[in-house]
């Protein structure tokens, strides 16, 4: 069957800020692996829940606050069928991507690794999937190993199965796309590889879930984390996904209100997941509006976003690669790799690219972006990264290419 | 306002750094970088009765923060260290001819003047205490 294609010009309309104009130019957004934009229905959803039904929830019996409670955890549902979750427990709310991995450096890793354990890596890490793990290693007396990528960015997957049965490997904990040069891993090929070995697997997806189908049961990743405000959501609300039975194990990563039963001046009985590790007063209005955002993201269909996206990386692709003196990182192949590109032109220093581009009202990306194990392994110090979403068109990767021949004019490459 | 940044000179700094590279004789060297870009900046100093009678920076970065670094050395070579001491950040700004960049690219222009401030109150804590004192009071640029 034919999927319909995306009616780009008519989602522009329900993001406002794509009517902004920056030096008397339309706004051209292709920072989206960094935040997206959010939709009318987003925002207004927030400022509802303070207009009208500002309450803290789970505790109190008066009717806001039950409208509070029920509207919170109706995003909880929307997350757990978004990836296809068995349950509703299994879906923690936290801060962001990052939060989530490092509850379970804390929660997990504690109870887990110890002397001479190691955990696997991949040279494309961002550093919320290296530092959290380097804290807990160095805490434990455990390592870290990589698996190495090749000049296209490809995960090595030659040495996946001897990394996995020497070493006392105790978790591995890679991201299925990258945040920097966009390539996509064969995440399934490797969780089943590592649970053949009966190790556990940690996916950061806080780049593949706004743009890629996922289904927890179908990859069978045991720990999945990812960020509300990179698909549409507000910023300050990420999601920890993680098997019933793992959570059931682990201790508590933050304690307080909400996440106990009773407690006693020496002693408290935990709460029931997944209340056990969201302690304190959760962020009410932005997961309420992360709902809203999973609306619309269902509403548009994930794999129609997709469909579009590789759609935009397959021309900017072919248009970039005709500029002189480009170099393009990552998979040439634009269903290997997200609608993220990174790139360097000539000797143009990515921060001076961005300030040129910046003149055309062109939002990219320049510098490390918090991948600098990637950044040493391509032996650059920064490139420049375009990313794209739902509401990007043709036309504005026209205008960008634009843009970068204004920028060789300068540097007069 | 691209065409104002990117002038000539600039580019020519950039490309062609004056003083550039490393020192094995330097009485202080300093390195600091800017962890929002991976701007780095190292400065080597050799002082000579009171005067800067060598310095080199070595690094890597944008346009602006080599080519800011690059006027820098040129802008204190064999010059007295108090000279060098009073630099503001107006007067590099003006040096390199830019004077409105964002509050972003002002660090970049910046960064090698944070890193010779910070020399020279390294330089100064043996010889000065209180002069190093102040210096680093005084040098707060961001």
């Amino acid at each position: 069957m034919q999927a319909t294609q995306i009616e780009v010009n008519q989602i522009r309309k329900d993001f406002p800020i794509l009517l902004r104009r920056i030096n008397g130019k339309p706004l051209v957004y292709f920072d989206n692996a960094s935040t997206t934009q959010k939709p009318s229905s987003v925002i207004t959803s927030i400022s509802e829940y303070y207009t009208t039904y500002n309450a803290n929830i789970h505790r109190a019996v008066y009717q806001i606050a039950e409208e509070a409670t029920n509207a919170f955890e109706t995003t909880r549902d929307k997350v757990s069928s978004f990836i296809n979750a068995h349950s509703r427990e299994e879906i923690i709310f936290t801060r962001n991507t990052t939060e989530s991995i490092n509850l379970v450096a804390y929660s997990w890793g504690r109870k887990n690794v110890g002397r001479g354990d190691t955990i696997i890596l991949s040279e494309l890490e961002h550093h919320s999937n290296i530092v959290p793990w380097q804290i807990l290693c160095q805490e434990r007396g455990a390592q870290i190993k990589y698996l190495n990528i090749d000049k296209d960015g490809n995960l090595d997957l030659s040495e996946l199965e001897s990394c996995m049965s020497n070493n006392n490997v105790k978790l591995i904990s890679l991201s299925h796309m990258s945040n920097a040069i966009g390539n996509i891993i064969p995440i399934k090929y490797i969780v089943k590889i590592a649970h053949s070995f009966g190790i556990p697997i940690f996916v950061d997806g806080a780049q593949s879930v706004p743009h890629l189908k996922t289904d927890v049961i179908d990859i069978d990743c045991d720990f999945l984390a990812f960020s509300g405000h990179k698909m549409l959501g507000p910023t300050g609300v990420g999601v920890l996904y993680a098997k019933k039975n793992i959570l059931e194990e682990m201790n508590p990563f933050i304690g307080g209100g909400d996440m106990i039963k009773e407690v006693h001046k020496y002693e408290t009985n935990y709460n029931d997941l997944p209340h056990k590790f969201e302690g304190g007063t959760p962020n009410i209005a932005d997961v309420i509006g992360f709902g809203k955002a999973l609306d619309y993201l269902n509403k548009i269909g994930i794999e129609n976003i997709r469909r579009h996206e590789i759609e935009l990386t397959k021309y900017a692709l072919e248009e970039m690669s005709n500029l002189k003196n480009i170099q393009l990182y990552g998979s040439p192949d634009p269903y290997q790799r997200g609608g993220i590109i990174s790139f360097n032109i000539g000797d143009i220093h990515p921060h001076d690219l961005a300030t040129i581009l910046n003149e055309e009202a062109i939002a990219i990306r320049s510098g490390h972006h918090c991948a600098q194990v990637l950044m040493e392994k391509l032996e650059v110090a920064a490139t420049s990264r375009a990313s794209f979403y739902i509401y990007n068109t043709i036309e504005e990767i026209n205008i960008f290419i634009n843009a970068l021949r204004k920028a060789m004019r300068l540097f007069r490459l | 306002m691209s065409d104002d940044i990117y002038r000539e000179i600039i580019l020519d700094h950039y490309r062609n750094p004056r003083n550039k590279g490393k020192m094995t004789d330097a009485d202080v060297v300093i390195h600091d970088s800017n962890p929002l870009c991976g701007d780095q900046i190292d400065i080597y100093l050799k002082v000579k009765d009171g005067d800067i009678d060598d310095i080199k920076f070595d690094g890597r970065g944008c346009a602006i923060s080599q080519a800011s670094a690059s006027m820098l050395t040129e802008m204190i070579l064999k010059k007295p260290l108090t000279l060098a001491k009073d630099i503001s950040k107006e007067d590099i700004l003006e040096n390199i001819g830019l004077t409105n960049l964002g509050p972003a690219r002002i660090k970049c222009a910046l960064l090698s003047l944070k890193v010779l401030k910070m020399g020279m109150v390294k330089y100064y804590e043996d010889k000065e205490p209180v002069t190093a004192e102040k210096l680093e009071k005084d040098s707060n640029l961001y």
